[in-house]
C-alpha cells in the first residue's frame, strides 16, 4: 500500500504511457487489420499473397523481435525511432496480423448471398463491403475483437525493454529500488487490471448491444474458433 | 445478475490474497544461516553476471560463465570450504540478484555489485575485491568527453537496476536517462544511436570497447563502485570468512594472478587503482 502513495507520480506516468500506446495501437491495428483482411479474401492473387504474407510473418515471431527490430535496427539504416515509438509500432503490427485473420474470418462467414444480392442491386464491390458485408461481419467479431484489445494492453509491457517508460518499465525501475520484487509487480499487475476490465466490460457490453437475438450463434462459433 | 457479479468480486479478491501470502513466503530461506548451510553443503551458489564483459560473461561454446567475478568466487570458495568444495554459478542481473538472495535461490552475490547506503538495508557487504569507477562510453569523436559534456536533451542509457544511473542523474541533472534490462541490451541502444552516451562501471565499459573499438571510455571516474561480495543481510557470518578469505587470496597471490588473467591487457587500465590489497 506504501508502495502506492510512495510511487504513486511514477505509476501514473507508467499509466499514462500504456494507455496511450494501447489506444495508439488499438486504432491502428483495427485499420490495418480490416486492410489486410480485406487483402487476404481479395480474389486478385497477388493482393491475396500479400496479405496472407504479412499475417502469417508478423502472427507467427515473438512481438519482442518486431520492437527491437524498430529499436535498434531501423536506426542504424533510417530514422531514430523512440522507445515508445518503436514499441507502438510493433505493437501494431503484431495486433494487426491477429485482428486480420480474425476479421478475415468474421467477413467470410457472412452469407455468400449477401454479397451476391448487393452486387445485382447495382453496388459495386467496395459499396457492398462497405454497406453491407462488414456492418455484419463486424458484429460477429466483437466477442474475438476484444480478446485481442485485453491481449494488447497487456503486449504493450513490451515498451519497457526499449526503455518506452510505461507501467512494467516503471515496475522494473520500482521493483529495482525499493528490492521489493514482489510488491512492485502486484501493484503492476493491479494498474494493468484498472485497463484491461472495463475494456473486457466495455466489450461485452457491445456485444450484448449489437448482437441481440441474430448472430449470436455464429459469433459463438468464431470465438471458438 | 447482482448475485454473478459478487462472486466474481470474491474470487478477485481471492487471487489477490493469494499473491499477497504468496509474497510473504521465500523469507524462511534467507534467515538460514548462510555459513553453516553451506559449510553442511560444501558447495556455495553464486550470483554471477552473465552479459559482462571481463566480469562474467556467457561462453557460448561450452555454456559456462567466464570472467573475473567468477574466477574470486570460485578461489574464495576453495580458500573458505576446502580442495573437494564446489561453487555453483546462477545468472543473475542487475535488476534480479537482490531478489534472488533474498529468495535463496542463491547463497551469495558476485556480479559487479557495489556497496551503496540503500543496499546495506538490504544485504551483508564483504570487503571490497575490485574497486570500480563510474565513466561513460562514447562513440569515438564524440563532443562528449566528461559528464559536464551532456547538455539538456541529451540521452545517456543506462541499465536497470543499477545505482550508475542515479549517480548520472544527480553528475548530470540535465540529461535524459533511459534504462535497459541490461549490459549488452544498453550497449546495442547505444550502437543503434539511441543515446549519445552509456553510463557504468569503467571495468565494464572497458569489456565493451575491447569488444567494439568504435567506441571509448571516457569521463573519468566520477563516481567510486566498490565491488563486494553480498549475502543476505545479517549473515556477517558468512562474509566475515569470505574476508579472512580474501585476504588470503591477496596474501597467496592467487588474487594477483587473476587480476592478471582478465586485466593484464585491457587498454588504459591501471591495476593500481582498482584492485586491493596494496595497503
Amino acid at each position: 500500500m506504501s508502495m502506492f502513495i510512495h510511487f504513486w507520480p511514477q505509476l501514473l506516468e507508467g499509466l499514462k504511457i500504456t494507455l496511450g500506446s494501447s489506444l495508439i495501437a488499438l486504432v491502428g491495428s483495427l485499420i490495418l487489420g480490416t486492410l489486410f483482411a480485406l487483402l487476404e479474401i481479395s480474389h486478385n492473387r497477388v493482393l491475396h499473397l500479400i496479405g496472407r504474407i504479412y499475417v502469417e510473418f508478423f502472427r507467427n515471431i515473438p512481438l519482442l523481435i518486431i520492437a527491437l527490430f524498430f529499436y535498434v535496427i531501423v536506426p542504424l539504416f533510417a530514422a531514430k525511432l523512440s522507445g515508445f515509438t518503436a514499441g507502438t509500432l510493433a505493437l501494431t503490427i503484431y495486433t494487426s496480423s491477429f485482428i486480420a485473420e480474425t476479421v478475415r474470418a468474421g467477413i467470410q462467414s457472412v452469407d455468400p448471398g449477401q454479397m451476391e444480392a448487393a452486387r445485382a442491386n447495382g453496388m459495386t464491390y467496395i459499396q457492398a463491403m462497405r454497406y453491407i458485408v462488414l456492418p455484419q461481419a463486424v458484429k460477429l467479431v466483437i466477442p474475438p475483437l476484444g480478446n485481442q484489445f485485453v491481449n494488447l494492453v497487456k503486449n504493450s509491457s513490451v515498451l519497457a525493454f526499449v526503455a518506452g517508460f510505461d507501467l512494467m518499465y516503471e515496475g522494473n525501475l520500482i521493483a529495482a529500488q525499493t528490492f521489493d520484487t514482489f510488491g512492485a509487480y502486484i501493484v503492476v499487475g493491479v494498474f494493468y487490471l484498472i485497463l484491461t476490465l472495463p475494456l473486457s466490460y466495455f466489450m461485452q457490453y457491445l456485444e450484448k448491444k449489437w448482437n441481440a437475438g441474430s448472430g449470436e450463434r455464429e459469433a459463438s462459433a468464431l470465438a471458438n474458433e | 445478475m447482482m448475485k454473478r457479479k459478487w462472486k466474481q468480486l470474491g474470487l478477485l479478491s481471492l487471487l489477490l490474497l493469494l499473491l499477497v501470502s504468496l509474497a510473504g513466503c521465500g523469507t524462511s530461506l534467507a534467515d538460514e544461516n548462510t555459513w553453516q548451510h553451506v559449510q553442511q553443503t560444501k558447495t556455495i551458489t553464486w550470483g554471477v553476471k552473465a552479459d559482462t564483459r571481463l566480469f562474467g560473461l556467457m561462453d557460448v561454446k561450452d555454456s559456462q560463465i567466464k570472467g573475473f567475478d567468477v574466477d574470486i568466487a570460485k578461489a574464495v570458495t576453495q580458500q573458505m570450504l576446502g580442495k573437494n568444495s564446489q561453487a555453483k554459478f546462477v545468472q543473475v542481473t542487475s535488476n534480479t540478484r537482490v531478489p534472488m538472495l533474498k529468495s535463496g535461490n542463491i547463497d551469495a552475490i558476485a556480479a559487479t555489485m557495489s556497496v551503496t547506503k540503500e543496499r546495506e538495508k538490504q544485504v551483508a557487504f564483504s570487503d571490497t575485491y575490485f574497486q570500480a569507477g563510474q565513466a561513460l562510453l562514447v562513440k569515438k569523436g564524440s563532443r562528449i568527453h566528461s559528464v559536464k559534456d551532456l547538455k539538456k536533451g541529451d540521452v545517456v542509457i543506462g541499465v536497470q537496476g543499477s545505482d550508475s544511473v542515479e549517480n548520472i542523474k544527480k553528475a548530470a541533472p540535465q540529461a535524459k536517462v533511459i534504462q535497459l534490462s541490461d549490459a549488452s541490451q544498453a550497449f546495442t541502444a547505444l550502437k543503434a544511436g539511441q543515446g549519445v552516451a552509456m553510463t557504468s562501471d569503467n571495468a565494464i565499459l572497458y569489456g565493451m570497447s575491447t569488444q567494439d573499438n568504435r567506441f571509448v571510455v571516457t569521463g573519468g571516474s566520477f563516481f567510486d563502485e566498490p565491488y563486494a561480495v553480498a549475502a543476505n543481510k545479517g549473515q556477517t557470518e558468512f562474509t566475515d570468512h569470505v574476508n579472512t578469505a580474501l585476504k588470503q587470496l591477496v596474501k597467496n597471490g592467487e588474487y594477483q594472478r587473476i587480476v592478471q588473467k582478465w586485466f593484464g591487457n585491457v587498454p588504459g587500465f591501471k591495476a593500481s587503482d582498482a584492485t586491493i590489497g596494496g595497503e
